[in-house]
């Protein structure tokens, strides 16, 4: 009897506590709804990753009397395929019976309404409207911006704020800013608490705690020039970039070619993805980012800028062309066969005189170039961590041959790197960076994408200059503005004579083989080649020339030639990028207009 | 082993075997009745449904006749003992033959008006049996050879009658309501000593024997949180409503355990968890008060019996209420492993009320009939 009043003692007083919570843990069950995600904003405004209202069709399975006959009837009424019946049958025997069961994700308004229609005979079944994610721009923004999909394993535990806010059927994002930004976009729960039986079933409703929409991000892209760069790449592979030179908010950034990425919000379908997966032109590689390219000509503002800055030689250092030059025993060929003859610094990068930038990077030698390179902004991540996905390029020089290929280097390696060949390897977005940082007059500038109230865009003032002797650039942004402006320039046929849209460009044109003599010889048209064996076709420019504020690259896989492929596009780019200037202005920072 | 001799004195008028009444006793009863209706009322969630009205009506019906068997004299209890032994034993067997199945074990019989069930009703006439057996036995006689075995047959016989059912927590029951009597009547202490010693020599040949689930139950109680959803449940359910329910409790009708169904045999076997989590530690504190007043009047009762059979059995049965009553709470509590045994009065079922009105009866019997000598 003692015993007994002690126990109850020892239970009900003593450890009260601990017993209270454990049956408020009984009979207390939450339920997490899954959070609003936060949206993507362009520059504008303009919603570019949205949430809609999806119709959805739940079903709890132990409310359900005879779910049988209520699974088929819903098969019949949703007119599913014996393969989706099957899955959700088998998501079926995953889940308690309590637990809800999406049937369907996303119907379309008339099944929705038909559902609500026969809702008399379907006990259990409920018709739900919740919240997913939209993507209006389509194939626009998939590389930026990535999409959202059926949350993983993988996801739950490598976030913390996935396993946090975690509910079946929780979507996250998978690739791009969708995922780097994960966190703020998430949101958190509504939370449900209600009070159940020792069975599950919910008696009543306690509480409802209204969760937080995730942070829309507003981004510093502009869709209209977005969307152009996606027609001009139509049916192309390649990417455009453009680029703020002053404060390096990136304008547009595209990859072609791209794809729907709504496809993927409800679980993609086989033959889509197959499609997508054996597309040869290989949609799901973000080109800007991921895309190693060999620079071609484009390289050669820097070759030549390098040359200045170590005083290798000036403006009057002329080289004789004659189409080829012979130079440790080997034979460097120009790519005009008949050569160019004298050219002097401005005449060789107007013309892409191969010649001259031979003979100058053999001056100049790799390692101070690659120097110079680095300091533009070649050979490392532009966007630091906010890609995952984003490739360094490679900027070659005596020391990293040695310790990656264990052999020497040799002086044949450093003429070809003058032109862009060879083992150096750049990103677009890395060369339109490099293009900005010459065009701003030689300043080091941050690439961002997402426009960050506390972080201000870097301010003039604190520009640190990347020259030695601001001279030196001038004279290499003279030489572009000859290359697409002057005759003979080559470019020259892509210009704008409206000096409010006129823009200074370097071609390029990026070997994907070796060309043989026997090639050499026949000088094939691109046409008369087969599409993996055409070289690329590269083009980065600046403009308004007199008044310089955006740069962009522009590169075209297996285009064939820089100045018949790349270059036009550059001009429209031009003429739209500038007239939506003002309006980008208005919305406010004016102040690094005046340079 | 008794001569039968005229009965002429005592005998007592209508008014003053009503006098004769422990009034402490019938208020007890009364008021545990009471309360277990209430706690039934809050089992059945609020309302008056069939537990309530079943629960109300068995209670009056059995009460009533603990009444009507107050006012029969004594010695015709003693007189029915072994009647009543036997009536009970054959039940049994009737139950191995033809018994209700439910839920794995054959305990109830259909007897058309009423199932019953006999191994209930036993743990009392088995005591009711021994009294008469020990009543008025030489004291040399009752540590005899023959004594001791027929008493221990007494026992057995029923045991293994129940079980085979299968239900050992009842045969236990019954037992430890055959050996309380052994110990009042005066058997040798070395029997016990003995017996306990052969308990627990055999010990793991039991265990040997015991069903998948019994071990199953003895393995749950020192470790519920192994399978707290399977085995541990019931344990730990019930340790969470006691716990919950604090100093004053949950209130009446506000016990979320077992409102909300976490609560398993809530109307029967762990009928005091569900008071427990409403009127708290001082609820409980009061029940216990009232079963240890009924305890000590039936014992009083029983020191004030002229009759050897009325003291036997009034000690025996009061030994055995307390020893219901501990193995019920403990076994709520965690104390004890799960052994199916019902709460006396307060729990749901019928042949545990009526065995236990029965036994208040005889008690009764013997209080109004104190006076009264059994040859």
């Amino acid at each position: 009897m003692i015993g007994i009043v002690s126990r109850l003692f020892f239970l009900q007083v003593k450890e009260n506590k601990k017993y209270l919570t454990l049956s408020d843990k009984n009979r207390i069950r939450e339920w997490k709804l899954a959070p609003v995600r936060g949206e993507f904003h362009d520059y504008f405004g303009n919603v570019i990753a949205g949430n809609f209202e999806a119709y959805q069709l739940h079903l709890i399975p132990e409310q359900v009397e005879d779910f049988r006959y209520v699974i088929y009837r819903l098969k019949d009424l949703l007119e599913l395929s014996d393969n989706e019946f099957k899955k959700v049958l088998k998501k079926k025997n995953e889940i308690k019976p309590w637990e809800t069961l999406i049937v369907s994700d996303n119907l379309s308004w008339q099944k929705f309404s038909k559902i609500n229609n026969h809702l008399y005979d379907l006990n259990g079944v409920k018709p739900v409207i919740s919240i997913s994610r939209n993507y209006p721009f389509k194939e626009n923004f998939t590389h930026l911006i990535g999409y959202v999909s059926q949350a993983n394993q993988d996801d739950i535990e490598s976030t913390q704020a996935i396993k946090k806010n975690f509910v079946p059927g929780l979507k996250v994002g998978k690739v791009g800013l969708e995922k780097t930004f994960e966190e703020k976009l998430i949101g958190t729960n509504d939370i449900e608490r209600y009070e159940v039986n020792a069975y599950g079933r919910r008696i009543s409703q306690l509480e409802f705690q209204k969760g937080e929409k995730g942070k829309t991000l507003r981004l510093t892209i502009d869709t209209e020039v977005q969307k152009l760069a996606n027609e001009l790449l139509k049916d192309k592979a390649g990417s455009i970039c453009v680029m703020d030179i002053y404060t390096g908010a990136v304008i547009a950034m595209h990859s072609s070619p791209s794809f729907d990425p709504n496809l993927f919000v409800f679980g993609i379908s086989q033959d889509d993805w197959q499609l997508i997966r054996n597309d040869p032109m290989k949609p799901l590689v973000n080109k800007t980012l991921q895309g190693n390219y060999s620079p071609g000509s484009t390289i050669k503002p820097i070759v030549a800028l390098s040359a200045l800055e170590n005083g290798i030689i000036n403006t009057n250092f002329t080289v004789r062309c004659t189409g080829k030059t012979e130079m440790y025993g080997q034979t460097y060929h120009c790519w005009k066969k008949k050569g160019h003859g004298y050219v002097s610094l401005r005449n060789a990068m107007k013309q892409s005189c191969d010649t001259y930038f031979y003979e100058i990077a053999r001056k100049l030698g790799v390692d101070k170039l690659s120097e110079t390179a680095k300091k533009f902004g070649l050979g490392e991540k532009v966007f630091g961590d906010l890609f995952d996905i984003e490739k360094k390029g490679l900027i070659p020089n005596t020391q990293w041959k040695k310790n990656a290929l264990g052999k020497g280097w040799l002086l044949g390696e450093t003429i070809i790197t003058g032109i862009g060949q060879g083992y150096i390897q750049t990103t677009p977005i890395q060369l339109c960076l490099m293009t900005a940082q010459i065009a701003n007059g030689g300043y080091k500038i941050y690439p961002h994408i997402v426009v960050d109230d506390k972080v201000k865009d870097q301010p003039v003032d604190k520009f640190t200059p990347l020259y030695k002797n601001s001279k030196n650039i001038k004279i290499v942004q003279d030489a572009i503005f000859g290359s697409t402006n002057e005759v003979m320039g080559t470019s020259y046929r892509s210009r704008i004579d409206n000096p409010k849209y006129q823009f200074a460009g370097k071609t390029g044109t990026a070997q994907v083989k070796k060309i043989t003599e026997e090639e050499r010889e026949l000088d094939l048209k691109t046409f008369q080649i087969p599409y993996e064996q055409r070289d690329h076709a590269l083009y980065v420019a600046f403009g308004p020339y007199k008044n310089p504020r955006y740069a962009l690259s522009v590169i075209v896989e297996h285009g064939g030639n820089g100045s018949t492929t790349a270059a036009p596009m550059a001009t429209k780019l031009f003429k739209l990028i500038i007239d939506r200037h003002k309006i980008r202005e208005s919305l406010g920072n004016k102040k690094y207009l005046e340079i | 082993m008794y001569q039968h001799t005229r009965l002429t004195t005592n005998r007592l008028g209508f008014f003053q075997k009503f006098r004769n009444f422990d009034y402490i006793l019938l208020i007890c009863i009364l008021l545990l009745g009471f309360i277990s209706l209430a706690t039934m009322y809050s089992t059945d969630g609020g309302e008056i449904k069939f537990h309530t009205k079943s629960h109300f009506t068995k209670l009056a019906v059995f009460t009533l006749m603990m009444l009507v068997m107050s006012f029969i004299n004594i010695k015709y209890w003693f007189s029915i003992g072994y009647l009543a032994y036997v009536a009970v034993v054959g039940l049994l067997v009737g139950t191995y033959l033809f018994g209700i199945t439910s839920s794995g074990s054959q305990r109830w019989i259909n007897l058309y008006f009423i199932n019953l069930q006999p191994s209930e009703l036993m743990k009392i006439f088995i005591i009711v049996c021994l009294a008469k057996f020990f009543h008025r036995m030489k004291l040399e006689n009752v540590n005899s050879i023959y004594t001791i075995l027929t008493s221990l047959i007494i026992i057995l016989l029923p045991m293994g009658l129940v079980i085979v059912q299968p239900d050992l927590g009842t045969a236990v029951l019954i037992a430890i309501s055959g050996i309380a009597v052994l110990w009042f009547a005066g058997t040798n202490y070395k029997y016990f000593i003995y017996t306990i010693l052969g308990f627990i020599i055999s010990l793991p040949f039991v265990i040997a024997f015991l069903k998948p689930y019994q071990k199953l139950r003895v393995l749950t109680f020192l470790n519920p949180d192994k399978d707290p959803l399977g085995a541990g449940y019931q344990i730990i359910q019930s340790k969470i409503a006691v716990g919950s329910g604090g100093i004053f409790g949950k209130g009446f009708l506000k016990g979320t355990q077992s409102y909300l169904e976490f609560l398993p045999e809530k109307h029967t076997d762990f009928i005091f968890t569900l008071f427990s989590e409403e009127f708290g530690f001082v609820g409980s504190a009061i029940l216990l008060v009232i079963y240890a007043i009924i305890i000590y009047r039936i014992i009083a009762i029983g020191a004030s019996s002229r009759s050897y059979f009325a003291k036997i059995f009034c000690y025996s049965f009061g030994a055995a209420i307390f020893v219901f009553i501990t193995i019920n709470m403990s076994m709520v509590l965690g104390l004890l492993p799960i052994v199916g045994s019902p709460l006396p009065i307060m729990s749901y079922g019928g042949s545990s009320m009526l065995a236990t009105m029965i036994g208040f009866g005889i008690v009764m019997s013997a209080r109004v009939h104190n006076q009264q000598l059994i040859a």
